[in-house]
């Protein structure tokens, strides 16, 4: 079970928290405006890596704010975390 | 009847103490301190248990938790029973019972024995390969498999023990009270680290505690002196806590661990009496020291399990520390020096030592001639080809070894004896340092799997990273302590240690016999009878992956993880491929270290606390009306309420009558609320929902649907605006806490800009639903300042009140085609609320009516209920609802989705009324569709989602999905059942009402 350093809280265990699959995928502006496969490549394609990857995670049980974490999956270190809207820090 | 096999006063024994117990039955006598296994041996008890797979007799065969064998049944027939209990681990008190397993009717006389004989016939796989064919007998077959084999027998009465959590926060864990762990403990809480010591054992010191040896000493005092004085020192650290009894079970990432803390095992049965028995201790540690020992290797040679075969270290510590002697004519089979300390310790107790069997080549040390001296024969370069004896061991049979050590050779010796130490070296245990995602290396000298990678703050120290010797342990425990603790000297930096050099070693994995290795039983797990013979025909046919031979061997596989075999499994496995150990790799280390009781893993959470429930203020009021309810989410909801021995049917069709005729009253407090603020809160009600609102006036109510973005029904509800900004939604019972979650989401990431307060109120209102006819006149005598009028108070409005100085929100909306008033206050005023609108509707023959009524009186609307006629397969289209989708809107969540190829087939699954033919027969919710009965195999159109009795129609309803049902109506459809064939016609889903007359009535 990891410790999770919530923006806003600090370090929690992560059984307080959600996990809100992968990061950075933007909801398309005009929808209506995507061909079926467009539209399908936001609904349904995300990526599993083994390795770097960028997440989203809830607080659900503490301050429910959504915020972003880098996690390495293949050995669950977690590389950075930062705001909802932020920039990913390099790492 | 019993002997006495103890040779000497020993300090951690009680000898004032008497202890009986019962073991099979018999009544034996042990003292305060002792083990199962030690009280067992001083009366000369080896023979314990019988092998899992040929019911070979079996004994004790280590003294501490990697024990295979010893493994009883506690208080048998008991509510206090526990099975797979290692007899090496659990303390004896007045009154314990005890017997063995997996052995019928007797371990002395066992049926299942027969297979010993049979066992040419079971080698590794024969279960898998003979009873394949044919499948359908699996079933037969599998009775009796499990019949004759298993170990004990799970408790079936109610367990009367406490058990408990504890979560602790510390600096600095250290898993291991040895000499290494003891010192780390000591020096990290001495220098302001909050520390925690545990250790699975009851006294602290690990080996070193009852070390003898006159060659080990530290500034000059022998070994475990010197440690004495340093457990004394502990008791005044401030910062430090110790637990023994205390096994750490799991080590998980980010140096969060699990250990079992064991109370009251060890206490007679009046003192376990409202006592915590275990405790889950759950961990997380800034820093974490591992200091887990090393668990001594037996041999794999020909017959090596009999009763009296055992570890040497075990033999040492049963002298050592119970006083108590394993055997009296004992032999050594080394190929190590371990075994010549035990054989001198045991010399100088005045148990007879007949000789040691070394593998390796002479060579003359101090410790080989203090052996000779004791006048103790050694045969060098010899193997044990063989042992005899069925339920004790009485002779072995050595010869000498060739060169290249895989065959022998000369003359075969035969000694008598009673008891054989085996000493095949040292494996750290490594497995709580692998469980925390670390990985090892192979040590291609010493044949050890050593730590090597660690995946977060932590070291390991002593023998559980490879380090044997004193000296080697404690020069380098003082290094790393420096480093990990980062501190510039430990207290025991100017030691002075003095030990035996030691002989090389010489690893030999399958010991050779004079037999051919089909002719043999070398075994490698003991518990699960796996032989080397299983292991090779494993690679024989073809198996290569160590993970793939465990499992077709179940090498590894039994309570003990292998804890004793494993090495052996890699190095034969190793040794037959022709590859290097280290790339052969081991088996995954899994958690619990040591078995752990259901009882500590659930804790407080048993009984009530199991799953806790949440119930309305009203709850109390339909407990003393004796309804029954049902589990709807967490909510415990009023289901029906039965009068004078009604069944379920009975009562709901009276209620649903009553409901449409007069008047009748709903609990709806569970349904989920949220207060919804902000200037930008109808904005954000135009996105989530497939309607409009932007034009929803203040003081009325709308329906709406929720999709998810793939275009499927989410959830529904009521919501109505209370001001410019400011709206109140419901939700679904069980969806509540999911929608604020998804709201918060998309408030949260994808429309940060939009300025909109979310707050769940679930809790903070309570709901009486009151409906039928009569409802406005009911709410009339509870409020006669408010006009109920149509024109001011009409259908789908809100209006703020007051019954006496209780404010009320109340909705006209209905969920059952009735006039309905849902009228909410705060909680705590929920229960006299409801009670008054019973008093007031006493002359209307109010009746309440609980979940399975309001779900009767919805499906004769044809009102869907998400997630029971919705399965997150179904659009707004599916359902018939297009009316509710938006054209006008550009966006909302789901809208792109309503319009992908797949949403708009022809052919989905859609909403539709079924009829039966015959009135009476109602449908089961689940059963299948056709539309055909002769074809094979035939298409399933869909399935019935909805079914009751109407007692308003008089007849039988149901909702159902089927595979393009909005052409079908009109149309004949089948139901075949298990026992007959139901005739239906697909109809409008509205049965009640279609004109919507009654809302306004």
């Amino acid at each position: 079970m990891f410790v999770i350093n919530c923006p806003y809280c600090g370090e929690r265990d992560q059984q307080e928290f959600k996990a809100g699959g992968e990061a950075h995928i933007e909801r398309p502006k005009q929808p209506t405006e995507l061909s079926d496969d467009e539209w399908a490549e936001y609904l349904f394609m995300r990526k599993n890596i083994k390795g770097v990857q960028y997440e989203r995670w809830n607080h659900a049980h503490g301050c429910r704010k959504w915020f972003n974490m880098i996690r390495d999956t293949s050995n669950d270190e977690i590389k950075a975390i930062y705001k909802m809207g932020e920039k990913p820090p390099s790492i | 009847m019993s002997e006495n096999l103890r040779v000497k006063s020993s300090q951690y024994i009680d000898e004032t103490t008497r202890v009986s117990f019962k073991f099979n039955g018999t009544t034996y006598y042990g003292f305060k301190g002792d083990t199962l296994a030690s009280a067992l041996l001083a009366n000369n008890v080896h023979l314990v248990g019988r092998s899992f797979k040929y019911h070979r007799p079996r004994g004790i065969m280590t003294s501490g938790s990697e024990e295979p064998n010893a493994i009883v049944q506690i208080n048998p027939n008991t509510n206090r029973t526990e099975p797979n209990v290692r007899a090496t681990e659990v303390e004896i008190y007045e009154g314990m019972e005890a017997s063995s397993q997996n052995c019928w009717p007797s371990v002395n006389f066992d049926i299942g024995g027969i297979n010993n004989f049979l066992s040419p016939l079971l080698p590794a796989g024969f279960y898998y390969k003979t009873f394949m064919w044919p499948a359908s007998f699996w079933e037969k077959y599998e009775y009796f498999i499990r019949h004759s084999a298993g170990l004990g027998k799970s408790p079936t009465l109610k367990d009367p023990d406490i058990y408990d959590h504890r979560n602790i926060h510390c600096d600095v864990l250290v898993v291991g009270a040895g000499i290494s762990g003891i010192l780390a403990a000591k020096n990290a809480a001495k220098n302001n680290y909050k520390t925690l010591l545990l250790d699975e054992k009851n006294e602290l010191g690990g080996s070193t505690i009852y070390e003898n040896n006159e060659s080990n000493k530290i500034d000059n005092k022998i070994s475990s002196e010197w440690l004495k004085k340093e457990i004394e020192e502990l008791k005044n650290i401030k910062n430090l806590e110790m637990k023994t009894r205390t096994s750490v079970a799991a080590y998980h990432q980010y140096n969060y661990l699990l250990a079992r803390e064991n109370l009251t095992d060890h206490l007679e049965k009046k003192d376990k009496i409202n006592k915590i028995r275990q405790r889950l201790l759950k961990i997380r540690a800034k820093k974490v020291i591992l200091a887990t020992g090393a668990l001594e290797r037996p041999m794999v040679f020909n017959n090596n399990d009999r009763p009296g075969i055992m570890l040497s270290s075990a033999i040492k510590k049963y002298s050592d520390f119970y006083g108590v002697a394993c055997g009296r004519k004992i032999i050594f089979f080394t190929n190590n020096d371990s075994a010549y300390e035990s054989a001198i310790s045991l010399n100088d107790k005045g148990i007879k030592v007949e000789a040691v069997v070394d593998i390796r080549k002479q060579s003359e040390t101090n410790l080989e001639k203090r052996v000779i001296d004791a006048g103790i024969k050694i045969y060098w370069e010899h193997t044990v080809v063989d042992t005899s004896g069925y339920k004790r061991l009485n002779n072995v049979s050595i010869m000498k070894l060739s060169n290249d050590g895989t065959s022998v050779t000369g003359n075969k010796i035969s000694i008598s004896c009673d008891c054989l130490g085996v000493a095949g070296g040292w494996t750290p245990a490594v497995h709580l340092y692998t469980q925390s995602g670390s990985k090892l290396a192979f040590d291609e000298d010493k044949k050890i799997f050593i730590p090597n990678k660690n995946n977060s703050d932590q070291i390991s120290v002593g023998s559980c990273c490879g380090d044997f010797k004193l000296d080697e342990i404690l020069k380098n425990l003082n290094e790393k302590l420096k480093d990990f603790l980062d501190i510039n000297k430990t207290d025991f930096e100017n030691i002075t240690v003095k030990n035996d050099e030691e002989i090389s070693k010489r690893n030999i994995w399958l010991l050779p016999s004079d037999k051919a290795l089909g002719k043999t039983k070398p075994f490698v797990d003991y518990q699960n009878d796996a032989t080397a013979k299983d292991i090779k025909l494993a690679l024989r046919e073809g198996f290569r992956s160590i993970e793939h031979v465990k499992r077709y061997t179940t090498t590894g596989m039994g309570t003990d993880q292998g804890k004793l075999g494993n090495m052996h499994a890699l190095g034969i496995i190793a040794d037959t491929a022709g590859v290097k150990m280290g790339e052969l790799g081991t088996t995954t280390f899994r958690p619990p270290y040591t078995p752990l009781t259901f009882g500590t893993i659930v804790g407080r959470n048993v009984g009530k606390f199991f799953d806790i429930f949440r119930r309305t203020p009203m709850n109390d009021w339909h407990v003393e009306q004796k309804a029954e309810f049902e589990n709807v989410g967490q909510w415990k909801r009023a289901w029906y309420y039965p009068i004078d021995g009604e069944t379920m049917h009975q009562a709901v069709q009276r209620e649903s009558k009553a409901a449409r005729e007069s008047s009748g009253i709903l609990d709806a407090s569970t349904l989920g609320k949220i207060d919804i603020q902000g200037s930008d809160a109808s904005e954000f009600l135009n996105r989530v929902y497939t309607n409009a609102w932007s034009k929803l006036g203040i003081g009325k109510c709308r329906y709406g649907l929720m999709l998810n973005e793939d275009g499927m029904v989410y959830d529904d509800g009521v919501t109505t605006r209370l001001g410019e900004n400011h709206y109140l939604m419901t939700t679904t019972t069980g969806g509540a806490a999911n929608v604020l979650g998804k709201l918060e989401d998309y408030l949260q990431t994808e429309w940060p800009e939009l300025d909109v307060y979310l707050t769940s109120v679930t809790d903070q209102f309570a709901t009486a639903s009151l409906c039928g006819p009569n409802s406005k006149k009911i709410l009339k005598k509870i409020i006669p300042d408010l006009d109920l009028s149509d024109e001011n108070f009409p259908h789908m409005s809100f209006k703020e009140a007051k019954i006496g100085s209780i404010v009320c929100r109340i909705m006209r909306i209905s969920f059952t085609g009735e006039q309905s008033f849902e009228i909410n206050v705060q909680a705590s005023y929920g229960k006299a609320l409801w009670e008054k609108c019973i008093e007031a509707g006493k002359e209307f023959n109010i009746t309440p009516y609980g979940t399975e009524t309001m779900h009767l009186l919805r499906a004769e609307k044809g009102f869907i209920i998400v997630g029971q006629d919705t399965d997150g397969t179904m659009t707004p289209i599916d359902l018939q609802m297009d009316w509710i989708v938006s054209k006008k809107k550009y966006d909302f969540i789901g809208k792109r989705s309503l319009n992908r190829s797949d949403t708009m087939r022809e052919d989905r699954k859609q909403l539709v009324g079924l009829l039966t033919d015959d009135p009476k027969v109602v449908l089961e919710e689940g059963a299948q569709i056709v539309s055909e009965l002769k074809k094979n195999p035939v298409e399933m159109l869909g399935h019935v989602t909805s079914s009751y009795f109407s007692p308003n129609l008089n007849k039988s309803i149901a909702l159902a999905v089927v595979r393009g049902g909005k052409d079908m109506m009109g149309k004949k459809l089948f139901i075949p059942m298990e026992d007959k064939t139901i005739n239906v016609t697909v109809s409008n889903p509205v049965f009640f009402d279609q004109t919507n007359e009654r809302l306004n009535a």
